[in-house]
Protein backbone atom coordinates (compact mmCIF):
# COMPACT_ATOMS: atom_id res chain seq x y z
CA UNK A 1 0.00 0.00 0.00
CA UNK A 2 3.00 2.28 0.54
CA UNK A 3 6.12 2.62 -1.57
CA UNK A 4 9.37 0.93 -0.63
CA UNK A 5 10.84 4.35 0.09
CA UNK A 6 8.06 5.26 2.52
CA UNK A 7 8.40 1.92 4.29
CA UNK A 8 12.14 2.47 4.66
CA UNK A 9 11.45 5.88 6.18
CA UNK A 10 9.00 4.31 8.61
CA UNK A 11 11.59 1.67 9.54
CA UNK A 12 14.06 4.41 10.37
CA UNK A 13 11.46 5.97 12.69
CA UNK A 14 10.75 2.64 14.40
CA UNK A 15 14.47 2.29 15.15
CA UNK A 16 14.34 5.44 17.32
CA UNK A 17 12.29 3.67 19.98
CA UNK A 18 12.83 0.65 22.24
CA UNK A 19 12.12 -2.61 20.34
CA UNK A 20 8.87 -3.27 22.22
CA UNK A 21 7.55 0.26 21.58
CA UNK A 22 6.90 0.30 17.84
CA UNK A 23 3.67 2.23 18.39
CA UNK A 24 5.78 5.29 19.22
CA UNK A 25 6.50 5.60 15.51
CA UNK A 26 2.82 6.00 14.62
CA UNK A 27 2.92 9.81 14.35
CA UNK A 28 5.81 9.71 11.92
CA UNK A 29 4.39 6.75 10.04
CA UNK A 30 1.05 8.50 9.50
CA UNK A 31 2.91 11.62 8.38
CA UNK A 32 4.99 9.63 5.89
CA UNK A 33 1.88 7.85 4.59
CA UNK A 34 0.05 11.16 4.20
CA UNK A 35 2.94 12.72 2.30
CA UNK A 36 2.89 9.84 -0.18
CA UNK A 37 -0.88 9.54 -0.63
CA UNK A 38 -2.04 13.12 -0.04
CA UNK A 39 -4.46 12.22 2.76
CA UNK A 40 -5.27 9.37 5.13
CA UNK A 41 -8.14 7.13 4.05
CA UNK A 42 -9.27 4.53 6.60
CA UNK A 43 -7.54 1.68 4.78
CA UNK A 44 -4.23 3.51 4.90
CA UNK A 45 -4.53 4.11 8.64
CA UNK A 46 -5.31 0.40 9.08
CA UNK A 47 -2.27 -0.50 7.03
CA UNK A 48 -0.01 1.73 9.15
CA UNK A 49 -1.49 0.19 12.31
CA UNK A 50 -0.82 -3.34 11.16
CA UNK A 51 2.70 -2.40 10.08
CA UNK A 52 3.33 -1.19 13.64
CA UNK A 53 1.52 -4.13 15.29
CA UNK A 54 -1.02 -1.89 16.95
CA UNK A 55 -4.83 -1.94 16.91
CA UNK A 56 -6.32 0.00 13.99
CA UNK A 57 -8.52 1.98 16.35
CA UNK A 58 -5.45 3.21 18.26
CA UNK A 59 -3.92 4.55 15.05
CA UNK A 60 -7.24 6.11 14.08
CA UNK A 61 -7.41 7.82 17.48
CA UNK A 62 -4.03 9.40 16.78
CA UNK A 63 -4.93 10.39 13.21
CA UNK A 64 -8.12 12.09 14.38
CA UNK A 65 -6.59 13.78 17.43
CA UNK A 66 -3.78 15.75 15.76
CA UNK A 67 -5.07 18.35 13.35
CA UNK A 68 -2.35 18.18 10.68
CA UNK A 69 -3.52 14.74 9.56
CA UNK A 70 -6.10 14.99 6.80
CA UNK A 71 -8.84 12.41 7.09
CA UNK A 72 -10.53 13.74 3.98
CA UNK A 73 -9.04 14.53 0.58
CA UNK A 74 -7.43 17.96 0.25
CA UNK A 75 -6.23 19.92 -2.75
CA UNK A 76 -2.77 19.33 -4.15
CA UNK A 77 -1.53 22.18 -1.99
CA UNK A 78 -2.86 22.78 1.49
CA UNK A 79 -2.34 26.29 2.78
CA UNK A 80 -2.83 26.95 6.47
CA UNK A 81 -2.85 30.53 7.74
CA UNK A 82 -2.47 31.44 11.38
CA UNK A 83 -5.12 33.92 12.58
CA UNK A 84 -4.41 33.64 16.30
CA UNK A 85 -4.05 36.87 18.29
CA UNK A 86 -0.32 37.64 17.89
CA UNK A 87 -0.54 37.00 14.14
CA UNK A 88 -3.83 38.91 13.85
CA UNK A 89 -2.13 41.99 15.34
CA UNK A 90 0.32 41.92 12.43
CA UNK A 91 -2.10 41.15 9.62
CA UNK A 92 -2.83 37.41 9.87
CA UNK A 93 -6.55 37.92 9.26
CA UNK A 94 -5.92 40.31 6.36
CA UNK A 95 -3.54 37.79 4.79
CA UNK A 96 -6.19 35.08 5.14
CA UNK A 97 -8.80 37.37 3.59
CA UNK A 98 -6.49 38.05 0.68
CA UNK A 99 -5.96 34.31 0.13
CA UNK A 100 -9.72 33.72 0.23
CA UNK A 101 -10.22 36.44 -2.36
CA UNK A 102 -7.41 35.20 -4.62
CA UNK A 103 -8.46 31.56 -4.48
CA UNK A 104 -12.20 32.25 -4.42
CA UNK A 105 -12.75 29.90 -1.51
CA UNK A 106 -13.43 30.06 2.23
CA UNK A 107 -11.61 28.19 4.99
CA UNK A 108 -11.91 24.39 4.73
CA UNK A 109 -12.74 24.59 1.03
CA UNK A 110 -10.86 23.40 -2.04
CA UNK A 111 -10.65 25.22 -5.37
CA UNK A 112 -12.75 23.57 -8.13
CA UNK A 113 -9.57 22.55 -10.00
CA UNK A 114 -8.42 20.63 -6.92
CA UNK A 115 -5.20 22.60 -6.61
CA UNK A 116 -5.62 24.48 -3.33
CA UNK A 117 -7.21 23.88 0.05
CA UNK A 118 -7.32 26.72 2.56
CA UNK A 119 -7.26 26.11 6.32
CA UNK A 120 -7.30 28.35 9.37
CA UNK A 121 -4.47 27.39 11.67
CA UNK A 122 -3.78 27.72 15.34
CA UNK A 123 -0.49 28.94 16.77
CA UNK A 124 2.48 27.64 14.79
CA UNK A 125 5.07 29.03 17.17
CA UNK A 126 6.31 31.65 14.70
CA UNK A 127 4.41 34.75 15.86
CA UNK A 128 7.40 37.03 15.30
CA UNK A 129 7.22 36.26 11.57
CA UNK A 130 3.54 37.16 11.21
CA UNK A 131 1.70 36.90 8.90
CA UNK A 132 2.67 33.25 8.62
CA UNK A 133 1.39 30.47 6.41
CA UNK A 134 2.20 26.80 6.22
CA UNK A 135 2.33 25.12 2.81
CA UNK A 136 1.54 21.40 2.75
CA UNK A 137 2.16 21.09 6.50
CA UNK A 138 5.93 21.26 6.26
CA UNK A 139 7.01 24.46 4.62
CA UNK A 140 6.62 27.65 6.62
CA UNK A 141 6.38 30.98 4.83
CA UNK A 142 7.16 34.02 6.95
CA UNK A 143 6.38 37.73 6.60
CA UNK A 144 3.60 37.27 4.10
CA UNK A 145 2.65 40.31 2.07
CA UNK A 146 0.17 40.38 -0.79
CA UNK A 147 3.07 40.30 -3.25
CA UNK A 148 4.69 37.30 -1.58
CA UNK A 149 1.38 35.47 -1.45
CA UNK A 150 0.94 36.10 -5.20
CA UNK A 151 4.42 34.78 -5.84
CA UNK A 152 4.01 31.62 -3.74
CA UNK A 153 0.62 30.83 -5.27
CA UNK A 154 2.12 31.22 -8.75
CA UNK A 155 4.96 28.84 -7.88
CA UNK A 156 2.59 26.27 -6.42
CA UNK A 157 0.24 26.59 -9.39
CA UNK A 158 2.88 25.06 -11.65
CA UNK A 159 3.73 22.21 -9.27
CA UNK B 1 15.80 36.44 15.33
CA UNK B 2 17.12 39.56 16.86
CA UNK B 3 19.40 40.32 19.77
CA UNK B 4 22.07 38.19 21.33
CA UNK B 5 22.98 37.16 24.86
CA UNK B 6 24.33 33.70 25.69
CA UNK B 7 22.22 31.23 23.80
CA UNK B 8 21.88 33.40 20.73
CA UNK B 9 25.39 34.84 20.92
CA UNK B 10 27.32 34.57 17.69
CA UNK B 11 24.30 33.21 15.93
CA UNK B 12 22.87 35.49 13.36
CA UNK B 13 22.02 33.56 10.29
CA UNK B 14 21.36 30.23 8.73
CA UNK B 15 25.00 29.33 8.28
CA UNK B 16 26.07 29.11 11.89
CA UNK B 17 23.94 26.28 13.22
CA UNK B 18 26.40 23.50 12.37
CA UNK B 19 28.79 21.63 14.63
CA UNK B 20 31.93 23.29 13.36
CA UNK B 21 30.68 26.79 14.12
CA UNK B 22 29.24 25.70 17.45
CA UNK B 23 32.59 24.30 18.51
CA UNK B 24 34.28 27.51 17.33
CA UNK B 25 31.94 29.41 19.66
CA UNK B 26 33.14 27.23 22.55
CA UNK B 27 30.49 24.56 22.08
CA UNK B 28 30.81 21.12 23.71
CA UNK B 29 33.53 22.42 26.05
CA UNK B 30 31.20 21.92 29.02
CA UNK B 31 30.56 18.29 28.07
CA UNK B 32 34.27 17.68 27.44
CA UNK B 33 35.12 19.17 30.81
CA UNK B 34 32.60 17.00 32.64
CA UNK B 35 33.80 13.84 30.96
CA UNK B 36 37.54 14.49 31.15
CA UNK B 37 37.42 15.67 34.76
CA UNK B 38 34.86 12.99 35.71
CA UNK B 39 32.78 15.61 37.50
CA UNK B 40 30.30 13.84 39.80
CA UNK B 41 26.59 14.18 38.91
CA UNK B 42 25.88 15.69 42.35
CA UNK B 43 28.26 18.56 41.58
CA UNK B 44 26.43 19.31 38.34
CA UNK B 45 23.06 19.35 40.08
CA UNK B 46 24.53 21.59 42.80
CA UNK B 47 25.72 24.05 40.12
CA UNK B 48 22.26 24.04 38.57
CA UNK B 49 20.73 24.83 41.94
CA UNK B 50 23.26 27.61 42.55
CA UNK B 51 22.43 29.12 39.17
CA UNK B 52 18.78 29.65 40.10
CA UNK B 53 17.84 28.47 36.62
CA UNK B 54 14.07 28.14 36.50
CA UNK B 55 12.12 26.22 33.88
CA UNK B 56 11.85 28.29 30.73
CA UNK B 57 8.76 26.59 29.37
CA UNK B 58 6.32 28.53 31.48
CA UNK B 59 6.07 27.09 34.96
CA UNK B 60 9.38 28.51 36.23
CA UNK B 61 10.13 25.47 38.40
CA UNK B 62 13.74 25.36 39.69
CA UNK B 63 15.61 23.08 37.30
CA UNK B 64 18.24 21.82 39.77
CA UNK B 65 15.51 20.74 42.14
CA UNK B 66 13.66 18.93 39.36
CA UNK B 67 16.83 17.05 38.43
CA UNK B 68 17.36 16.01 42.03
CA UNK B 69 13.98 14.23 42.02
CA UNK B 70 15.24 11.62 39.58
CA UNK B 71 15.99 8.33 41.32
CA UNK B 72 19.56 7.90 40.09
CA UNK B 73 19.96 4.46 41.59
CA UNK B 74 16.74 3.16 40.04
CA UNK B 75 17.70 0.05 38.10
CA UNK B 76 16.60 -0.04 34.48
CA UNK B 77 15.76 2.55 31.90
CA UNK B 78 15.46 6.23 32.70
CA UNK B 79 14.45 8.80 30.12
CA UNK B 80 14.98 12.42 29.30
CA UNK B 81 12.57 14.50 27.25
CA UNK B 82 12.90 17.96 25.81
CA UNK B 83 9.71 19.93 25.36
CA UNK B 84 9.99 21.83 22.08
CA UNK B 85 6.25 21.67 21.47
CA UNK B 86 5.99 25.39 21.33
CA UNK B 87 2.42 26.37 20.52
CA UNK B 88 1.43 28.87 23.17
CA UNK B 89 0.26 31.92 21.23
CA UNK B 90 3.04 34.51 21.39
CA UNK B 91 5.88 32.05 22.02
CA UNK B 92 8.46 31.42 19.31
CA UNK B 93 11.84 31.23 21.06
CA UNK B 94 12.48 27.48 20.98
CA UNK B 95 12.12 27.52 17.21
CA UNK B 96 14.99 30.01 16.95
CA UNK B 97 17.15 28.12 19.43
CA UNK B 98 16.65 24.88 17.49
CA UNK B 99 17.22 26.33 14.06
CA UNK B 100 20.14 28.61 14.92
CA UNK B 101 21.82 26.79 17.79
CA UNK B 102 20.61 23.17 17.94
CA UNK B 103 23.87 21.83 19.37
CA UNK B 104 23.48 23.79 22.57
CA UNK B 105 20.28 21.81 23.21
CA UNK B 106 22.03 18.54 22.37
CA UNK B 107 24.93 19.39 24.67
CA UNK B 108 22.57 20.50 27.45
CA UNK B 109 20.52 17.31 27.18
CA UNK B 110 23.64 15.15 27.15
CA UNK B 111 24.89 16.82 30.33
CA UNK B 112 21.45 16.36 31.88
CA UNK B 113 21.47 12.68 30.93
CA UNK B 114 24.89 12.31 32.55
CA UNK B 115 23.70 14.04 35.73
CA UNK B 116 20.53 11.97 36.05
CA UNK B 117 21.71 8.65 34.66
CA UNK B 118 19.41 8.62 31.62
CA UNK B 119 20.36 6.39 28.73
CA UNK B 120 17.90 7.68 26.16
CA UNK B 121 16.16 10.93 25.34
CA UNK B 122 13.68 12.46 22.95
CA UNK B 123 13.24 16.01 21.76
CA UNK B 124 9.57 16.56 21.05
CA UNK B 125 9.32 19.22 18.35
CA UNK B 126 6.17 21.15 17.39
CA UNK B 127 4.78 19.65 14.17
CA UNK B 128 4.23 23.00 12.48
CA UNK B 129 7.96 23.71 12.45
CA UNK B 130 8.82 20.57 10.52
CA UNK B 131 11.81 22.20 8.83
CA UNK B 132 13.29 22.78 12.28
CA UNK B 133 12.70 19.12 13.14
CA UNK B 134 14.70 18.18 10.05
CA UNK B 135 17.50 20.53 11.03
CA UNK B 136 17.61 19.08 14.54
CA UNK B 137 17.91 15.60 13.05
CA UNK B 138 20.84 16.84 10.95
CA UNK B 139 22.50 18.28 14.07
CA UNK B 140 22.00 14.95 15.87
CA UNK B 141 23.73 13.16 13.01
CA UNK B 142 26.67 15.57 13.24
CA UNK B 143 26.99 15.03 17.00
CA UNK B 144 26.83 11.24 16.63
CA UNK B 145 29.46 11.24 13.90
CA UNK B 146 31.76 13.32 16.12
CA UNK B 147 31.43 10.92 19.07
CA UNK B 148 29.58 13.50 21.13
CA UNK B 149 26.40 11.45 21.27
CA UNK B 150 25.60 7.74 21.28
CA UNK B 151 27.64 4.91 22.73
CA UNK B 152 30.78 5.66 24.80
CA UNK B 153 30.67 9.41 24.42
CA UNK B 154 34.15 10.93 23.90
CA UNK B 155 35.64 7.53 24.65
CA UNK B 156 34.17 7.36 28.16
CA UNK B 157 31.85 4.76 29.67
CA UNK B 158 28.94 7.18 29.39
CA UNK B 159 26.38 6.50 26.66
CA UNK B 160 23.32 8.50 25.71
CA UNK B 161 21.04 8.08 22.70
CA UNK B 162 19.00 11.09 21.63
CA UNK B 163 16.27 11.25 18.99
CA UNK B 164 13.80 13.74 17.58
CA UNK B 165 10.05 13.14 17.74
CA UNK B 166 7.57 15.47 16.09
CA UNK B 167 4.08 16.54 17.04
CA UNK B 168 1.43 17.07 14.38
CA UNK B 169 -0.88 19.81 15.52
CA UNK B 170 -2.00 19.59 19.14
CA UNK B 171 -1.27 22.41 21.59
CA UNK B 172 -2.00 20.12 24.53
CA UNK B 173 1.16 18.09 23.86
CA UNK B 174 3.12 20.95 25.41
CA UNK B 175 1.74 19.65 28.71
CA UNK B 176 4.46 17.31 29.90
CA UNK B 177 2.43 14.17 30.51
CA UNK B 178 0.46 14.65 27.27
CA UNK B 179 3.84 14.93 25.57
CA UNK B 180 4.87 11.57 27.02
CA UNK B 181 1.61 9.97 25.88
CA UNK B 182 2.29 11.39 22.43
CA UNK B 183 5.81 9.91 22.31
CA UNK B 184 4.21 6.59 23.24
CA UNK B 185 2.13 6.89 20.06
CA UNK B 186 -1.17 7.83 21.64
CA UNK B 187 -3.58 10.75 21.73
CA UNK B 188 -1.98 13.55 23.69
CA UNK B 189 -4.21 13.50 26.74
CA UNK B 190 -2.60 14.53 30.03
CA UNK B 191 -2.14 12.00 32.79
CA UNK B 192 -3.35 12.41 36.31
CA UNK B 193 -0.54 13.45 38.69
CA UNK B 194 0.74 11.95 40.96
CA UNK B 195 2.55 9.81 40.05
CA UNK B 196 4.89 12.44 38.65
CA UNK B 197 7.10 11.70 35.64
CA UNK B 198 10.20 11.41 37.86
CA UNK B 199 8.73 8.16 39.16
CA UNK B 200 6.37 7.12 36.34
CA UNK B 201 7.16 8.80 33.04
CA UNK B 202 7.83 7.63 29.50
CA UNK B 203 6.94 3.93 29.10
CA UNK B 204 6.34 3.94 32.86
CA UNK B 205 9.99 4.70 33.66
CA UNK B 206 11.49 7.64 35.57
CA UNK B 207 11.62 10.62 33.23
CA UNK B 208 12.62 14.26 33.40
CA UNK B 209 11.11 16.78 31.02
CA UNK B 210 12.58 20.24 30.51
CA UNK B 211 11.99 23.02 28.03
CA UNK B 212 14.36 23.61 25.10
CA UNK B 213 15.68 26.89 26.46
CA UNK B 214 16.26 25.31 29.87
CA UNK B 215 18.50 22.64 28.31
CA UNK B 216 20.16 25.26 26.13
CA UNK B 217 21.21 27.18 29.27
CA UNK B 218 22.94 24.18 30.86
CA UNK B 219 26.30 24.29 28.99
CA UNK B 220 26.69 27.96 29.94
CA UNK B 221 26.03 27.20 33.60
CA UNK B 222 28.71 24.51 33.58
CA UNK B 223 31.18 26.82 31.84
CA UNK B 224 30.66 29.93 33.94
CA UNK B 225 29.58 28.20 37.15
CA UNK B 226 26.19 28.40 38.81
CA UNK B 227 27.05 31.63 40.55
CA UNK B 228 28.28 33.30 37.38
CA UNK B 229 25.01 32.46 35.62
CA UNK B 230 22.93 33.66 38.55
CA UNK B 231 24.77 36.97 38.59
CA UNK B 232 23.76 37.64 34.99
CA UNK B 233 20.22 38.01 36.26
CA UNK B 234 19.00 38.80 39.73
CA UNK B 235 18.50 36.74 42.90
CA UNK B 236 15.99 33.89 42.48
CA UNK B 237 15.85 34.77 38.75
CA UNK B 238 19.18 33.60 37.37
CA UNK B 239 20.64 34.10 33.94
CA UNK B 240 19.53 35.55 30.66
CA UNK B 241 16.21 34.70 29.10
CA UNK B 242 14.76 34.84 25.64
CA UNK B 243 11.72 37.02 25.23
CA UNK B 244 9.54 36.61 22.16
CA UNK B 245 8.06 39.99 21.38
CA UNK B 246 5.07 39.99 19.03
CA UNK B 247 2.21 42.28 18.15
CA UNK B 248 2.26 46.02 17.64
CA UNK B 249 6.00 46.71 17.77
CA UNK B 250 8.34 47.79 15.00
CA UNK B 251 10.69 44.81 15.27
CA UNK B 252 8.92 41.67 16.48
CA UNK B 253 11.44 38.96 17.32
CA UNK B 254 13.41 37.21 20.04
CA UNK B 255 15.52 39.21 22.43
CA UNK B 256 17.84 37.53 24.91
CA UNK B 257 18.30 39.81 27.89
CA UNK B 258 19.32 39.57 31.53
CA UNK B 259 16.53 38.66 33.90
CA UNK B 260 15.37 41.82 35.61
CA UNK B 261 15.73 44.10 32.58
CA UNK B 262 12.99 46.78 32.58
CA UNK B 263 10.11 46.13 30.20
CA UNK B 264 10.59 49.64 28.78
CA UNK B 265 14.08 48.62 27.62
CA UNK B 266 12.79 45.45 25.97
CA UNK B 267 10.12 47.46 24.18
CA UNK B 268 12.82 49.82 22.98
CA UNK B 269 14.92 46.90 21.68
CA UNK B 270 11.89 45.67 19.77
CA UNK B 271 11.80 49.00 17.98
CA UNK B 272 9.15 50.66 20.11
CA UNK B 273 5.46 50.94 19.33
CA UNK B 274 4.45 50.57 15.70
CA UNK B 275 3.53 53.87 14.08
CA UNK B 276 4.31 55.62 17.37
CA UNK B 277 0.89 54.57 18.67
CA UNK B 278 0.03 54.34 22.34
CA UNK B 279 0.59 51.14 24.32
CA UNK B 280 -2.70 49.74 25.57
CA UNK B 281 -2.08 46.27 26.97
CA UNK B 282 0.54 43.57 27.26
CA UNK B 283 0.27 39.84 27.82
CA UNK B 284 3.70 39.26 29.36
CA UNK B 285 4.05 35.48 29.36
CA UNK B 286 2.16 33.83 26.53
CA UNK B 287 -1.58 33.80 25.89
CA UNK B 288 -2.36 31.94 29.11
CA UNK B 289 -0.88 34.65 31.30
CA UNK B 290 -3.19 37.36 32.64
CA UNK B 291 -3.18 40.54 30.55
CA UNK B 292 -1.81 43.73 32.13
CA UNK B 293 -2.53 47.33 31.22
CA UNK B 294 0.25 49.12 29.39
CA UNK B 295 0.91 51.54 32.25
CA UNK B 296 1.35 48.73 34.81
CA UNK B 297 3.65 46.93 32.41
CA UNK B 298 5.86 49.98 31.91
CA UNK B 299 6.76 49.78 35.62
CA UNK B 300 7.70 46.08 35.50
CA UNK B 301 11.05 44.42 35.08
CA UNK B 302 11.23 41.20 33.07
CA UNK B 303 11.65 38.46 35.69
CA UNK B 304 9.43 35.94 37.45
CA UNK B 305 9.04 37.94 40.66
CA UNK B 306 8.27 41.38 39.20
CA UNK B 307 5.66 40.13 36.73
CA UNK B 308 4.09 37.94 39.37
CA UNK B 309 3.84 40.91 41.74
CA UNK B 310 2.06 42.88 39.01
CA UNK B 311 -0.56 40.13 38.85
CA UNK B 312 0.54 38.08 35.88
CA UNK B 313 3.12 35.43 35.01
CA UNK B 314 6.42 35.52 33.15
CA UNK B 315 5.38 32.16 31.69
CA UNK B 316 7.33 31.31 28.57
CA UNK B 317 8.51 34.91 28.10
CA UNK B 318 6.14 35.60 25.24
CA UNK B 319 5.33 39.28 25.25
CA UNK B 320 2.25 40.16 23.20
CA UNK B 321 2.06 43.91 22.74
CA UNK B 322 -1.25 45.59 21.89
CA UNK B 323 -1.73 49.24 21.01
CA UNK B 324 -4.73 51.53 21.23
CA UNK B 325 -6.22 50.21 17.97
CA UNK B 326 -6.94 46.85 19.62
CA UNK B 327 -10.43 45.85 20.65
CA UNK B 328 -9.97 43.87 23.85
CA UNK B 329 -13.20 41.93 23.36
CA UNK B 330 -12.12 40.79 19.93
CA UNK B 331 -8.64 39.92 21.24
CA UNK B 332 -10.15 37.77 23.99
CA UNK B 333 -12.61 36.20 21.56
CA UNK B 334 -9.71 34.91 19.45
CA UNK B 335 -7.85 33.52 22.44
CA UNK B 336 -10.98 31.86 23.81
CA UNK B 337 -11.58 30.22 20.46
CA UNK B 338 -8.03 28.83 20.61
CA UNK B 339 -8.54 27.12 23.98
CA UNK B 340 -11.94 25.81 22.90
CA UNK B 341 -10.33 24.34 19.78
CA UNK B 342 -7.37 22.89 21.67
CA UNK B 343 -9.05 21.41 24.74
CA UNK B 344 -8.34 17.68 24.54
CA UNK B 345 -11.83 16.86 25.74
CA UNK B 346 -10.81 14.60 28.58
CA UNK B 347 -12.22 16.65 31.48
CA UNK B 348 -15.80 17.90 31.34
CA UNK B 349 -15.20 21.32 32.97
CA UNK B 350 -12.59 22.20 30.33
CA UNK B 351 -14.25 20.54 27.33
CA UNK B 352 -17.62 22.19 27.99
CA UNK B 353 -16.35 25.29 29.79
CA UNK B 354 -14.03 26.46 27.03
CA UNK B 355 -16.98 26.23 24.64
CA UNK B 356 -19.08 28.36 26.97
CA UNK B 357 -16.32 30.93 27.31
CA UNK B 358 -15.88 31.24 23.56
CA UNK B 359 -19.58 31.41 22.77
CA UNK B 360 -20.31 34.07 25.38
CA UNK B 361 -17.35 36.28 24.41
CA UNK B 362 -18.31 35.75 20.76
CA UNK B 363 -21.83 36.99 21.33
CA UNK B 364 -20.58 40.06 23.24
CA UNK B 365 -18.21 40.86 20.37
CA UNK B 366 -21.07 40.48 17.90
CA UNK B 367 -23.47 42.82 19.68
CA UNK B 368 -25.60 40.10 21.26
CA UNK B 369 -24.16 40.34 24.76
CA UNK B 370 -26.44 40.37 27.78
CA UNK B 371 -26.07 42.31 31.01
CA UNK B 372 -25.40 39.18 33.04
CA UNK B 373 -22.70 37.90 30.68
CA UNK B 374 -19.68 39.16 32.58
CA UNK B 375 -20.89 37.44 35.75
CA UNK B 376 -21.59 34.36 33.69
CA UNK B 377 -18.05 34.36 32.29
CA UNK B 378 -16.55 34.69 35.76
CA UNK B 379 -18.78 31.91 37.02
CA UNK B 380 -17.74 29.59 34.17
CA UNK B 381 -14.04 30.24 34.85
CA UNK B 382 -14.65 29.51 38.53
CA UNK B 383 -16.12 26.17 37.55
CA UNK B 384 -13.17 25.26 35.34
CA UNK B 385 -10.20 26.34 37.42
CA UNK B 386 -8.72 23.72 39.68
CA UNK B 387 -11.20 21.10 38.49
CA UNK B 388 -9.27 19.57 35.63
CA UNK B 389 -6.38 17.15 35.23
CA UNK B 390 -4.04 19.63 33.57
CA UNK B 391 -3.57 23.39 33.42
CA UNK B 392 -5.25 24.03 30.04
CA UNK B 393 -8.52 24.83 31.80
CA UNK B 394 -6.77 27.39 33.99
CA UNK B 395 -4.94 28.72 30.94
CA UNK B 396 -8.27 29.29 29.19
CA UNK B 397 -9.76 30.97 32.25
CA UNK B 398 -7.00 33.40 33.21
CA UNK B 399 -7.23 35.52 30.05
CA UNK B 400 -11.02 35.80 30.49
CA UNK B 401 -10.75 36.86 34.12
CA UNK B 402 -7.94 39.34 33.53
CA UNK B 403 -9.42 40.91 30.39
CA UNK B 404 -12.66 41.53 32.30
CA UNK B 405 -10.78 42.76 35.36
CA UNK B 406 -8.58 45.27 33.54
CA UNK B 407 -10.76 46.18 30.58
CA UNK B 408 -14.24 45.57 32.00
CA UNK B 409 -15.57 48.92 30.85
CA UNK B 410 -14.81 47.97 27.25
CA UNK B 411 -16.85 44.79 27.64
CA UNK B 412 -19.71 46.74 29.26
CA UNK B 413 -19.64 49.28 26.43
CA UNK B 414 -19.93 46.42 23.94
CA UNK B 415 -22.91 44.94 25.75
CA UNK B 416 -24.74 48.26 26.14
CA UNK B 417 -24.01 49.81 22.76
CA UNK B 418 -23.82 46.62 20.68
CA UNK B 419 -20.62 47.89 19.14
CA UNK B 420 -16.97 48.39 19.88
CA UNK B 421 -15.39 51.24 21.77
CA UNK B 422 -12.59 51.25 19.19
CA UNK B 423 -14.10 52.24 15.81
CA UNK B 424 -13.94 49.42 13.22
CA UNK B 425 -11.87 51.47 10.79
CA UNK B 426 -9.27 52.12 13.50
CA UNK B 427 -9.09 48.40 14.28
CA UNK B 428 -8.85 47.61 10.59
CA UNK B 429 -5.93 49.96 10.17
CA UNK B 430 -4.16 48.65 13.27
CA UNK B 431 -4.32 45.03 12.16
CA UNK B 432 -2.99 45.56 8.62
CA UNK B 433 -0.38 43.24 7.19
CA UNK B 434 2.85 44.42 8.74
CA UNK B 435 5.63 44.94 6.24
CA UNK B 436 9.01 44.99 7.94
CA UNK B 437 10.97 48.11 7.11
Amino acid sequence: MLSQESLQQIDREIAKYPPDQKQSAVMSALRIAQVEKGWLPKELIEFVASYLDMPAIAAYEVASFYNMYDLEPVGRHKITVCTNLPCALSGGVHAADYLKEKLGIEFNETTPDGKFTLKEGECMGACGDAPVMLVNNHHMCSWMTKEKIDQILAELESK
Amino acid sequence: MSASGLILAGVDGDRTWGLQDYVARGGYSALRKIISEKIPPETIIAELKASSLRGRGGAGFPTGLKWSFMPRSFPGAKYLACNSDEGEPGTFKDRDILRYNPHTVIEGMTIAAYAMGCERGYNYIHGEIFEVYERFEAALAEARAAGLLGQKILGSEFSFELFAHHGYGAYICGEETALLESIEGKKGQPRFKPPFPASYGLYGKPTTINNTETFASVPFIINMGGEGFLNLGKPNNGGTKLFSVSGHVNRPGNYEIAMGTPFAELLEMAGGMRGGRKLKAVIPGGSSAPVLSGSVMMDCTMDYDSISKAGSMLGSGAVIVMDETTCMVKALERLSYFYFEESCGQCTPCREGTGWLYRVVHRIENGLGRKEDLDLLNSVTGNIMGRTICALGDAASMPVQSFIKHFGSEFEYHIENKKCLVPPEVQYEGSQIYVRP
